[in-house]
């Protein structure tokens, strides 16, 4: 009876670790809010409080809209991850249909070579992608931002293990019912691996959206930033940074993030078992 | 309906041959089976012939034109999968009017959004959903019709797969092993059904199985493939009861056939167990195999006995397994009359009729025996 309801020592050790190591990942997010709660004299004050005595919120916010236009910033974040998103999927499909489903002469040495792909980390490649774009004349522009990021080896590679898992016979049914190759990936394959394609999305959007460092590298021109380039925006080294709208502007940033996983959590946590990376 | 010649078909796949020069032609409106056991290169033949896999040498003539070169959906031939490969994402309607809607809209109307404001899109769309209904009722699949694929019995895909396969009204039909993955019930009445379907459409059929027993029920002709060769082909009895080669004699036929060491005298007569038969042929002296089927060995009585070591009794008839003492050999005897079943382990005589004798070369090639010599070995008895 009571063995139900009882908390053994290790169940009560069990938790607290657990507790004590969310403390630990949540620690900043709420430290990001009390401070884009607080008004900037709060923020210096010696003492150590998470609840603001005078809630600044709202101020805050208004200034971080006044002194950049974030909106916007969201807009280009928008724009430029479904780009990469779009683009990638339109590349990696039929890069993955070919690689798992058609027997063609190099087929093996070219998937080798897309593994080979993986394991280039593309800061190593930054600085000839930046010359190329500078030779094209594309640098500041959203195709800057877009066009690197079309292929993605990562997305052919786990979208062409999971169409291996799709039948043959599925993909000799589409042709004998006279399906092109192509309208084989868009009207067979797609709809079969939309929980691949989910799973991709969230992290080509998640790392997209958040990605620093190349948005830092081909930008100029302040129209075209991107969320993370505008809260870096708040930062100033001559009036000194202003961190309550800062934090306020950050929590915007990652809004459409947390709100898009809460509608979503169940789909991301498949995702993430599908691939088996995390 | 559609005549299908083979000529001279060659496949390797990695330096492997698995189909070593096919020729044959399925003649018009035939129920023909390729039956063979697994990697004896029929499902290969029928994606040949289907044009999803070219060959590497030889011809395929559908009604006396070449279609080595026409793509499988420009063939018009329908084929049903093992797996019946129906679309997962599409309901049963939309699975069987993708063959319609890819044959009768425009690249333009099938176009997701745009297309179903096009002009003439509405009127095809209802002629499609018309031919649909008339299949649907048909094949008594109408209250499936809004259903996924997933939502549905083994049975009920089958039926939607063949639908698929019938509403383009093809020139012929090729079915993968179609009812393997059914259950044993299942498997019988579906077998029923297509052999109905054929008759009722007239249509050429070809029907790729391991299973003996769905070929000599259905077809009109059965084809036995084995290792890449096409060995035999005829109507079911003929190769039931007329076998070309032992392979094909140990392939048809459940409990298999008895197969006896035998030899043949200098002057043309047939030793089977020491024992001489009254049957003489032509072959050279030598050794031989003696082939009779489990029906046909009659126990009780005979030159040869026996000792029970298995009885399986299926209730309407029963099957005794028997060891020969000595010859470190088994064989199976089929015994109608279930309510008379020899004891475990006693010693049974038993015989057979010289015209249930089928004589095989070491190299599994079938001998003629001479008529003349045909006559029973022994007097019937009862057990």
């Amino acid at each position: 009876m009571s063995r139900t309801h009882s908390l053994t020592l290790r169940a009560i050790l069990r938790h607290v670790l657990l507790i004590a190591g969310a403390a630990i990942m949540l620690a900043p997010f709420i430290w990001m809010i009390s401070t884009a709660s607080k008004p900037q004299t709060e923020v210096f004050s010696s003492e150590l409080h998470l609840i603001p005595h005078h809630f600044a919120l709202a101020e805050n916010l208004r200034e971080a809209f006044a002194k950049a236009n974030l909106l916007r910033f969201l807009l280009n974040g928008v724009i430029v991850t479904i780009s990469i998103f779009v683009l990638q999927i339109m590349v990696a499909l039929p890069a993955a249909y070919a690689l798992a489903k058609l027997r063609f002469v190099g087929r093996q040495t070219l998937f080798a070579l897309v593994l080979f792909g993986i394991l280039i980390p593309p800061q190593a490649t930054a600085i000839p992608v930046f010359l190329l774009l500078h030779k094209v004349g594309l640098l500041d522009s959203y195709a800057a931002l877009v066009l690197p990021f079309t292929i993605s080896v990562f997305g052919i590679f786990l979208m062409r293990q999971f169409f291996k898992t799709v039948p043959d016979d599925l993909v000799d049914a589409a042709r004998m019912d006279g399906i092109s190759e192509f309208g084989i990936v868009w009207r067979v394959m797609l709809p079969a691996a939309i929980p691949a394609v989910t799973a991709f999305g969230i992290f080509s959007v998640v790392a997209h959206w958040n990605d620093y460092f190349w948005p830092l590298i081909v930008l100029n021109s302040e129209q075209l930033r991107t969320p993370p380039l505008a809260v870096a925006h708040f930062r100033n080294n001559e009036a000194g940074t202003s961190y309550g709208p800062l934090m306020a502007a950050a929590m915007v940033i990652i809004a459409p993030l947390v709100i898009a996983f809460l509608f979503a959590q169940r789909r991301f946590i498949e995702g993430i078992t599908l691939t088996g990376i995390k | 309906m559609a005549q299908i010649e083979l000529s001279a078909i060659r496949k390797s796949f990695d330096g492997t041959d698995v189909l070593k020069g096919i020729d044959f032609r399925i003649e018009d409106g035939e129920f023909i089976s390729l039956v063979g056991p697994s990697g004896c290169g029929k499902s290969t033949l029928l994606r040949i012939i289907a044009g999803l896999e070219p060959q590497n040498s030889g011809e395929v003539r559908i009604d006396g034109h070449s279609v080595d070169a026409v793509r499988p959906s420009a063939r018009n031939l329908a084929m049903v999968f093992q797996s019946y490969a129906l679309y997962p994402h599409l309901s049963t309607f939309d699975n069987i009017a993708v063959p319609l809607r890819m044959r009768r809209l425009s690249a333009i109307e099938r176009l997701p959004l745009l297309g179903p404001l096009l002009p003439g899109r509405r009127a095809k769309e209802r002629a499609i959903r018309a031919d649909i209904t008339a299949i649907a009722e048909q094949l008594d699949i109408a209250p499936l019709l809004r259903r996924k694929p997933g939502q549905l019995s083994g049975g009920q895909r089958q039926r939607v797969a063949v639908g698929r396969a019938m509403v383009r009204e093809p020139r012929a039909f090729l079915f993968d092993e179609p009812l393997s993955n059914l259950d044993a019930k299942l498997r019988v009445h579906m077998r029923a059904e297509l052999a109905e379907l054929h008759r009722r459409l007239e249509a050429t059929f070809v029907y790729v199985t391991h299973d003996q027993a769905e070929a000599m029920t259905m077809s009109s002709r059965i084809a036995v493939m084995m290792g890449g060769e096409l060995i035999q082909a005829g109507t079911p009895a003929q190769i039931y009861n007329d076998p070309g080669d032992i392979r094909v004699a140990e392939f048809i036929g459940s409990p298999k056939i008895n197969i006896l060491p035998g030899r043949i005298r200098k002057d043309g007569g047939i030793d089977v167990l020491g024992t001489a038969l009254r049957l003489a042929c032509n072959a050279t002296a030598g050794d031989c195999r003696v082939g009779v089927r489990p029906e046909r060995i009659e126990l009780g009585a005979g030159p040869f006995s026996g000792s029970v070591v298995h009885l399986e009794n299926l209730g309407a008839e029963a099957f005794v397994h028997l060891a020969i003492e000595g010859a470190g050999l088994r064989l199976i005897a089929r015994l109608a009359d279930v309510r008379h079943l020899p004891a475990m382990g006693s010693t049974l005589a038993f015989g057979f009729a010289s015209d249930a004798v089928r004589v095989f070369d070491p190299a599994g090639k079938r001998i003629e025996l001479r008529a003349e010599q045909a006559e029973r070995i022994r007097e019937p008895a009862h057990v």
